[in-house]
């Protein structure tokens, strides 16, 4: 090939090339001119939001008229609406948290047996909710859980006796809508985390523990869990995280005003105050108290897992 | 014996499978199906077990087509936002996460670690300033305003470094050799290697930019700038005044997209569970 005819041809070619094309050309600054880009919107769509961010929680913000108040945003957070919110939040991201871990991780363990047959066909339709977005989602939902009789969920539990609920208007079944929704939505994709890793477990640790004469569930708890863990851990991780800042599933059912706030989440409490009522040095601050929320939660979670000990050792 | 037992337990697996499956496609089967029945019929019974077949009818579809400009509007700025978004993220995202991977520069590690925190900020404590600063350069209720911010993706930066990690660095010396540039080496050799990442990202991206709703809910402010869960949200009022387009409308916005996952798959698994993907 050229390579090996002529590889002096290049030379007098660059000769020709005038410095600035030979400096932006040299390998020191190749690299630069690459991630310049990301670099300039890193700088101005997220370390200069976050520090106004947090600016902005001290402020009062009024449209040409921005002054410094000191903790007043702060003192404001810790309302009963706040509580509501963040007790609303808390409830779906443990049952989110529970749902979106266990039942992934036992589909996948089935879906990985050597027994279960049309694999692809159960994993693809598992993972089609994935692609709606939430709007698209909740619609469904509304209609299957709407509050005449004919419903699909009042038709379900009829089924069992129980009269028909109000899904939309009574405080636990708002939780539960909007923690089916997520579920519905994510389990599909969490099942592939899982089926993944079960990828990596040796079959040589399952035939040993056979031939030992472990049952079907010790090798399970024994084996399969240990080798999960930490993928078990970064979807828990993610799912509390996300958890913590759901906005479109509460948005959905009820926009932003659900009846006594029984669907009102922490974002869209910030949403509220500082979009709708302009308010943005107090959702500002709201903002700041989420993202510790956040960090705190997941750092106690990381911690309790053992997550940095083995980095650690 | 033992085949025996085996054999219950592949039919029990496989049926356990199968309800789980159509658990989870039943919502959208029943959406599929609402969407041709009167939107009055749906707006009394709600999504019923007991599907009115009597009444099948296209009239949804012919609304949809005929009358509702407004809704082909929305279609049209979901597609614009998430091409656009697709092509620029693609471009800039690649190239930093291939210069991350196939050079030793000054403070790259460094560099690193600041993505990796900066990536744990939640966007619900920028979402304000970065409202305001919409507001500030004359982008809201623009493109331009909702893509901006979502350009450089730091997921997709990961990805791409994790793919160019795996390129054969000799095709980079031999293209110099043969006196091409580095922007040179990288768009014409590189870039096209890269093809499979490529397609995973242009799925996440343009999926998660199809699907946004936060960001352009505060961007966009005038009906004929939204997207179409913006649009479609603005329908869902309990009056039920406009449910034919609705439900057609919510039909049309997500089966192009199960008919492209049935044909690239691959590249929506390892898009959609990119997180995974470790540094």
């Amino acid at each position: 090939m050229k390579i090996v005819t002529n590889p002096v041809t290049p030379v007098p070619a660059r000769k020709k090339q005038n410095k600035l094309v030979r400096f932006l050309n040299s390998k020191k600054v190749v690299p630069f001119v690459f991630i310049s880009p990301f670099v300039l919107s890193l700088l101005l769509f997220t370390v200069y939001p976050a520090i106004q961010g947090v600016m902005m929680s001290f402020q009062s913000v009024l449209p040409g008229q921005v002054e410094f108040i000191g903790m007043a945003n702060y003192e404001r957070v810790f309302n009963p609406t706040f509580y509501r919110a963040v007790s609303n939040t808390t409830l779906y991201v443990i049952f989110t948290v529970l749902i979106l871990t266990i039942i992934p991780m036992i589909l996948a363990v089935i879906l990985n047996s050597k027994h279960v047959r049309f694999r692809n066909i159960f994993r693809a339709s598992l993972f089609i909710p994935a692609l709606t977005s939430t709007i698209v989602g909740g619609m469904i939902f509304r209609f299957m859980f709407s509050e005449q009789d004919s419903a699909v969920a009042n038709q379900f539990i009829g089924f069992f006796g129980f009269d028909s609920v109000k899904w939309m208007f009574s405080p636990w079944a708002a939780i539960l809508l909007m923690v089916l929704l997520a579920s519905w939505r994510w389990i599909g994709v969490n099942i592939l985390y899982f089926l993944a890793a079960l990828q990596n477990v040796p079959d040589e640790m399952y035939e040993a523990a056979q031939i030992d004469g472990a049952t079907r569930w010790q090798r399970f708890r024994f084996i399969t869990m240990p080798m999960l863990k930490p993928i078990i851990v970064f979807v828990s991780t993610i799912t509390i995280i996300n958890g913590f800042r759901m906005f479109e599933e509460s948005y959905v059912f009820w926009a932003v005003g659900s009846p006594g706030n029984i669907g009102l989440s922490i974002a869209a409490y910030i949403y509220q105050q500082g979009i709708q009522q302009n308010d943005m040095g107090f959702g500002a601050a709201l903002g700041v108290v989420l993202m510790l929320i956040i960090f705190v939660i997941s750092i106690i979670y990381l911690i309790a897992t053992g997550t940095f000990k083995k980095e650690g050792r | 014996m033992k085949k025996n037992n085996s054999k219950l337990l592949s039919i029990i697996a496989t049926v356990v499978m199968a309800i789980v499956s159509l658990i989870a496609l039943f919502p959208i089967i029943s959406m599929v199906l609402s969407s041709f029945i009167p939107s009055s019929s749906l707006m009394r019974n709600g999504i019923s077990f007991s599907f009115p077949w009597s009444e099948l009818t296209l009239s949804n579809y012919t609304y949809i087509f005929t009358q509702s400009a407004e809704y082909w509007t929305w279609y049209g700025n979901s597609l614009w936002i998430s091409a656009l978004m697709i092509v620029l993220s693609l471009f800039f995202s690649s190239m930093v996460g291939y210069a991350l991977a196939m050079y030793d520069f000054k403070g790259s590690n460094l560099f690193f670690v600041a993505v990796v925190f900066i990536l744990m900020v939640p966007f619900e404590i920028l979402m304000l300033p970065l409202f305001q600063l919409m507001i500030d350069t004359m982008l809201i209720d623009t493109y331009l305003g909702v893509i901006l911010p979502g350009v450089v993706a730091p997921v997709a930066v990961f990805f791409f470094r994790q793919y160019a990690l795996g390129l054969p660095k000799e095709l980079m010396d031999a293209a110099r050799i043969d006196g091409s540039t580095e922007y040179g080496i990288f768009f014409k050799i590189m870039l096209p290697l890269m093809g499979p990442s490529l397609a995973a990202m242009a799925i996440l991206q343009g999926l998660g930019s199809w699907n946004n709703f936060l960001w352009p809910l505060l961007v966009l402010r005038s009906n004929d700038m939204f997207t179409l869960p913006l649009g479609l949200a603005t329908l869902l009022t309990p009056y039920g005044n406009n449910y034919d387009i609705l439900i057609a409308g919510s039909v049309m916005t997500i089966i192009p997209i199960v008919i492209l996952f049935l044909f690239f798959q691959r590249y929506f698994i390892s898009g959609l569970t990119v997180g995974g993907v470790k540094g």
